[in-house]
């Protein structure tokens, strides 16, 4: 197992499409529920114990190596949003396509293969640590830091927050993110055991809600 | 009848619905073990109708609750019930369990349209709420939760709600809330200050070929197509009134 | 899970020539250049000029609205399903440079829903001048400035205008009236570019786009032949 195959695969500058996406949070400053660095790190809590959870059980869950196919079903009952939806297979396919290039394996193409327009993104991202010889705690650690990374790094966009305030509220989240990450690989391994329906589900109504009204705005900056 | 066990009451109640040999839609099961009652009501349609009758307020905790109803191939079966379910702290801190288990055949409808479910400051209930429909079933089903009475502070509510069709998940989503759910739940990714949270869950065949457009009801509630044939409606609201305005609108532009 | 394989070959690899099945993918080429330098109107005069000529289809990517693809499907310079605009975050030219995903993704997809194409115009969001297109995105780009930006842009350099496969100075008409001295701002981009061409335009003229698109057809012709080879 390599420690740096992980930094790889969280580097946020990973071209796998995540710059054009704000994780529901472009939503939430328009609505004003976002104004600033504690705001946003409130959201951000509760995107990660909720989508957040569920992601990184999704994406330890492909780590260990659980039928993807199944997992992709859990992840889209798991998201009732349309939008939500189409935006993970969106990322899943540029995920899956950065990293076909730099971990190649047969179980990347083969995933390809099956879904031609994309698997959700984090049975992408398990895939992917598989393939780079990485752990399914590994793969929950990214995906939850990901999970929170994204909508702190749009929101020093949208409202021109100081990018060390922002960075900062990361930092605040890292137990949380161990947390996470540590039931996740819990949760991947019991689905790995019992089946995928044991995985956890949590949801988080207001970011299901704000994705369907954002997908329908004429202007935004970010596409989620 | 089980009798209240010092860890809380179990109970159970049980509904059957089949269709006779002439299409009306008979009940060879309906029976409740207290505090849950069952009670057939005069129906409107076509359609066999039940009210839940709570005979105290509950679950308190310790409880554990089961409600099951099971819809036969071209049976039509609505079920209500008479008053909000209101979870309320046992003597022991113990959680209280609610499950409700529902099963929808071919050709059968159900309709299961509850008073919401009000979580009382100091309580603590895990809800689980799971519908296996066939293919060709169809179901409408409703999940209203109220942190807290008028001005309170509401208990811990856990409520997962899983629906299959065909064998397949189509929902699968569980919201915890309260004091001791994890952070960020009253924040502005998940209930931000809401006070009421609900679900309109609609499976229908037509919905495979026809599914409804993704559609924003207000500025916090959305109608949204499942991967499947069915749509899920998810509202957010101040109260427990405003919602079930919200959600009634919703039901009748769908239905 | 049993998952086919079928696909053996790594074919994610973006600058590869071919799509999955083997045949050659249509030529690709990039225009970028500052907001409001005439992108889209040399894209919408390209389209007009060569869509009979060869099969064509157009990625844009808006910074934060619809508004360059709408114009292109409002002016009908192609039908609608060969126009797709990809989403930025707010970074055009990160999708056009660092994370390619999505424009190639928006590529592809063009070419599997109204394919074969021959030629792929994908054009950037305006951003500034060091913005250029990565080679594993296209084949060739073009550059676009506008003599109203200032007659000094070709002296500054950049990435855009020293390395462009072609360099666009767009709105010679304008010149008179904005005081830009069109004999500099060539002077300029020979000792910026060498021999590397540029092209100056005016789509109010006679000559309208058609020395880009003449340079757009040589572009073609060279790819194609490297297939037929």
């Amino acid at each position: 197992m390599s420690r740096a195959a992980l930094l790889v695969l969280a580097d946020g500058r990973l071209p796998a499409g995540g710059h054009a996406h704000s994780g529901g949070a472009e939503a939430a400053v328009k609505a004003g529920r976002i104004t600033g660095a504690r705001s946003l790190e409130d959201f951000c809590r509760g995107r990660l114990h909720t989508t957040g959870a569920v992601s990184a059980a999704l994406a330890g869950a492909a780590a260990l190596g659980v039928d993807p196919v199944a997992l992709d079903e859990a992840a889209d009952a798991r998201t009732p949003s349309a939008a939500l939806r189409t935006a993970a297979r969106k990322l899943g396919r540029q995920l899956l396509r950065a990293a076909r290039v730099a971990w190649p394996s047969p179980e990347l193409d083969a995933l390809a293969a099956r879904f031609p327009k994309g698997a959700h993104q984090p049975v992408v991202l398990g895939t992917a640590a598989r393939a780079a010889g990485l752990d399914a705690e590994d793969a929950a650690h990214c995906t939850a830091y990901e999970n929170v990374s994204g909508p702190a790094t749009a929101v020093v966009r949208l409202l021109s927050l100081d990018p060390f305030e922002a960075t900062a509220v990361l930092a605040r989240l890292a137990p949380d993110m161990d947390t996470v990450a540590r039931q996740a690989a819990e949760a991947a391994r019991r689905a790995w055991d019992e089946g995928t329906d044991t995985l956890p589900a949590a949801s988080a109504p207001l970011l299901e809600v704000g994705a369907e009204g954002h997908a329908g705005w004429d202007v935004r900056l970010f596409a989620s | 009848m089980s009798p209240a066990s010092p860890a809380g009451v179990h109970a159970r109640a049980r509904i059957g619905a089949r269709a006779d040999r002439y299409g009306r839609t008979v009940l060879p099961v309906l029976e409740g073990e207290a505090p849950l009652a069952l009670r057939r009501t005069r129906a409107t349609g076509p359609a066999a109708q039940v009210t839940l009758v709570g005979a105290m307020s509950g679950p308190l905790g310790g409880d554990r609750l089961v409600v099951e109803a099971d819809v036969g191939a071209g049976a039509r079966l609505g079920v209500g019930s008479a008053a909000a379910t209101i979870a309320l702290p046992g003597q022991d801190g113990a959680a209280a369990h609610y499950d409700v288990r529902l099963t929808v055949a071919s050709y059968a409808e159900l309709r299961w349209l509850p008073e919401q479910l009000i979580s009382v400051r100091g309580s603590e209930l895990r809800v689980t709420t799971r519908a296996d429909v066939e293919e060709g079933g169809c179901l409408v089903l409703r999940e209203e939760q109220v942190l807290g009475r008028a001005g309170e502070d509401p208990g811990l509510l856990r409520s997962r709600l899983t629906v299959r069709v065909a064998g397949r998940p189509l929902l699968d989503q569980e919201l915890t809330c309260g004091p001791g759910a994890p952070g960020g739940w009253d924040g502005p990714a998940v209930l931000g200050g809401h006070r009421a949270v609900g679900q309109l869950v609609l499976i229908h065949p037509r919905f495979a070929q026809e599914p409804p457009a993704a559609t924003m009801l207000t500025d916090h509630a959305a109608l949204t197509p499942l991967p499947g044939p069915g749509a899920l409606i998810t509202a957010l609201s101040p109260n427990a009134l405003h919602l079930r305005h919200t959600l009634d609108e919703a039901l009748h532009r769908l239905t | 899970m049993h998952l086919d394989h079928t696909h053996d070959e790594a074919a994610a690899v973006s600058a590869d020539a071919h799509r999955p099945d083997g045949t050659r993918r249509a030529l690709r080429i990039g225009l970028g250049g500052p907001v409001g330098s005439g992108k889209t109107a040399t894209v919408a005069a390209l389209c007009r000029l060569l869509r009979d000529e060869m099969s064509l289809a157009v990625v844009t990517n808006d910074i934060y609205t619809r508004e360059d693809a709408e114009f292109l499907l409002r002016e009908a310079v192609l039908p609608p399903e060969r126009i797709t605009a990809v989403e930025t975050g707010a970074c055009p030219h990160t999708a056009i440079r660092d994370d390619i995903s999505a424009n190639l993704e928006a590529v592809e997809d063009l070419e599997d829903e109204v394919g074969p194409l021959d030629l792929v115009l994908v054009e950037s969001g305006g951003d500034n001048l060091t913005a250029t297109f990565s080679r594993g995105l296209v084949d060739a780009q073009i550059f676009v400035i506008d003599v109203a930006g200032g007659d000094d842009i070709p002296r500054k350099g950049g990435p855009g205008v020293t390395t462009a496969d072609l360099l666009v100075v767009n709105k010679t008409d304008l010149a008179p009236y904005v005081g830009s001295d069109l004999a500099r701002m060539a002077a300029d981009a020979k000792a910026q570019r060498a021999e590397l061409p540029v092209v100056f335009q005016s789509l109010r003229s006679e000559e309208h786009v058609s020395a880009v698109a003449r340079w757009v057809r040589e572009q073609h012709a060279a790819w194609a032949g490297a297939a037929a080879k």
